[in-house]
């Protein structure tokens, strides 16, 4: 066990990896009105990878498919294509018997802790679940020294392990969730909108929770989130989809400080300005559209204020620029540069 | 003399175990052409104050003190028809989720004649043309098309847009919107944030703006309103809020933003979380969780006191200028 962790500092390794939806009419509307076959490409071609102890964040905004992405990893999905590998071992394997110990390494936490949470359990054997499925421990006594020590490394109080889930919270909720998260010990976090659903004096919280957890126990985070502020604090690397593709991926200070890709700039240009800075700003250009028919070209090219011929005729390729992998046919370094002075002459 | 005046509001509910005060004795105005924005995090009853604006508190919650004057006449105490009649020509309303706010069964084009019809003396024809400026005024492309879609043929924003487009039909005086770019990704959010500033600014509308993210405040509203637990605790220009917090917990709220910008290793947090209505601390409902409470703090609620260009309800802040 012990050496197959150890191939590759790369926890989480993804190559290729596509997930389709058949979004077809029912057999017999295709065949009684000629229907096509039709096929939604969630997630097409996405390759990244995670360093041990380190957050990948996922961006993007609404059916981009980071969702679908993220139940991929976890093996709630079966993927299309491609390849994930976890701790060296392909994640094809997680359903099987064999699967069992590489399932125990990685858990989720769900965006939703209203939903995620059963409302008919105690909130102890809601922890204890994970452990006693993959028999990690024996024994009441055990178990309930197991509990404690999960409830308390998330900030809540033994006395809370009889209480019941609407007892709680939204933020003590998200806790829970991560203390059965924690349960089986894993070492890759797969976390979907984990502060999405709540205020943001609670997620200041959880955030600050889950990066103390992260320092303690070597975490490894795959962070799903559109809030592009929560990605900047807590994420190592971020990775940009748009339309099941991922457009750009870099370490954080390169996405934030000279993004390549005109989506991630719109992303962040849309951010609203806190500072009140007074900078003049142009409101993005169209929506997002059906991801059943993608063109040929690139899928952002009908939004895009650079496009030119060749992105509607040619999908562009991930290729690196500095310290970037962008697809687009026209990212290059001194863009940002130039894309200032523009702005300061008009 | 303000368009709106909210005065000493204060609602309640009814339940078996007696009175639960979610609103007490909020004091708010809004000049015509402003954009008063409401901040607040869940349960702090920024909702609850824009539907008792608007006339829309559901039974068993009711105006249990104070008064509400639009244009100088009071509001709070309309019978229903008059009420029905105010609302939708002199105030416009836009909530968070589009879809649910408009009828899947009919398209668009009908719902904004029916809107139109309903508070404007025009014949269908007529109407009808108004409907399409008032669709290409919200900014959706191909309005004379989109006249005969239904609401499930639309995405999110341009669902929105029509929401909008509903709310300005007959050129109200006031707009409330509570929480209108939430349920939205942010590049749509950007784009619909620009556009209530700008029919705002167009119609000379004053906007009443709910929400929970202080990034939109800071984009759109000229004047902010921090409410918690049912409180004002903060009030003033957004620019001197946001810059200058005074309130211990407007301060919290600024800090725990994540910010773009932001190079902190950690974010500032506030501990605990907002009282449920049934247990609301005495004094100031925020000492449990402030950092600065003093004895005064758990025995009596904090008036209001003027600091520079705010005004903030906080024992503490009141100490700092007697000592200053």
């Amino acid at each position: 066990m012990k050496t197959e962790m150890d191939m590759g500092s790369r926890a989480v390794a993804v190559s290729g990896l596509a997930k389709y939806f058949d979004t077809s009419r029912p057999w017999l509307n295709r065949l009684l009105e000629g229907a096509p076959k039709q096929v939604m490409r969630a997630v097409d071609d996405v390759s990244f990878s995670i360093e041990r102890g380190k957050t990948l964040a996922l961006v993007g905004e609404s059916g981009c498919g980071k969702s679908t992405v993220a139940r991929l990893l976890v093996g709630l999905h079966q993927a299309t294509h491609g390849e994930i590998r976890v701790f060296g071992q392909d994640i094809g394997v997680v359903k099987t018997k064999a699967g069992k110990a590489l399932r125990q390494k990685i858990q989720m936490i769900f965006q939703d802790p209203y939903a995620s949470l059963n409302p008919r359990w105690r909130i102890k054997r809601i922890i204890a679940e994970p452990m006693l499925e993959h028999q990690l421990v024996q024994g009441e006594a055990e178990i309930e020294k197991r509990v404690a020590e999960l409830i308390a490394t998330v900030g809540l109080s033994t006395a809370d392990l009889n209480k019941y889930p609407h007892q709680f919270s939204g933020g003590q909720r998200q806790r829970i969730s991560i203390a059965r998260a924690l349960a089986t010990q894993p070492d890759f976090l797969v976390c979907d909108e984990p502060t999405s659903a709540l205020d943001v004096s609670v997620q200041a919280q959880i955030l600050n929770l889950m990066k103390d957890l992260q320092k303690n126990h070597g975490l490894t985070y795959l962070f799903i989130s559109h809030n592009l502020a929560v990605v900047s604090y807590v994420a190592d690397e971020v990775a940009v989809m748009y339309m099941g593709r991922s457009v750009e991926m870099a370490d954080k200070d390169s996405i934030f400080c000279a993004p390549l890709h005109p989506y991630t700039q719109m992303l962040l240009e849309a951010v609203p300005d806190l500072e009140m800075s007074g900078k003049a700003r142009q409101a993005p250009l169209g929506e997002v559209s059906s991801s059943s028919n993608p063109s040929r070209g690139c899928a952002f090219q009908p939004r895009c204020r650079h496009a030119v011929a060749r992105c509607a005729e040619e999908r562009p390729e991930m290729r690196r620029v500095e310290h970037t992998l962008v697809a687009c046919h026209l990212a290059k370094p001194q863009w940002l540069n130039a894309r200032q002075s523009a702005s300061e002459g008009s | 003399m303000a368009l709106l005046d909210v005065r000493n509001l204060s609602v309640e509910f009814k339940n078996r175990r007696g009175n639960l005060k979610a609103l007490d004795d909020i004091s708010l105005s809004i000049e015509a052409g402003e954009v008063l924005g409401i901040v607040g995090e869940s349960g702090a009853g920024k909702s609850l104050t824009s539907a008792a604006v608007i006339g829309l508190l559901q039974a068993p919650g009711y105006v249990s003190a104070g008064q509400i004057l639009f244009d100088g006449r009071r509001i709070d105490n309309l019978p229903a028809e008059e009420m029905n009649r105010l609302r939708g020509r002199e105030i416009g309303a836009i909530f968070q989720d589009p879809l649910t706010a408009l009828d899947p069964l009919y398209s668009i084009g009908q719902q904004l004649v029916e809107t139109i019809q309903a508070h404007l003396d025009l014949n269908v024809d007529d109407a009808r043309v108004r409907a399409v400026e008032l669709l290409q005024e919200t900014g959706i492309p191909g309005a004379a098309e989109r006249f005969y879609a239904y609401p499930h043929q639309l995405s999110g924003g341009m669902r929105q847009r029509v929401v909008i487009a509903l709310a300005i039909a007959a050129n109200p005086k006031l707009i409330i919107a509570d929480e209108p770019t939430t349920a939205l990704d942010v590049s749509i959010q950007a784009q619909i944030m620009l556009l209530l500033k700008q029919l705002g600014a167009r119609h000379g509308s004053a906007v009443m703006l709910v929400t929970h993210d202080m990034g939109v405040i800071a984009e759109v509203a000229d004047r902010v309103v921090v409410m918690y637990a049912g409180r004002i605790v903060e009030t003033g220009p957004t620019r001197e809020v946001i810059h200058h917090p005074r309130h211990p917990y407007t301060i919290g709220l600024m800090n725990s933003i994540p910010k773009l910008s932001g190079t902190a290793e950690r974010l500032q947090q506030i501990d605990g979380a907002m009282p449920r209505l049934g247990s609301i601390p005495s004094g100031c409902a925020f000492h449990p969780r402030c950092r600065q409470v003093h004895e005064r703090c758990l025995r009596e609620r904090p008036e209001t006191f003027t600091a520079g260009l705010s005004k903030v309800a906080c024992w503490s802040v009141k100490e700092e200028q007697v000592a200053a």
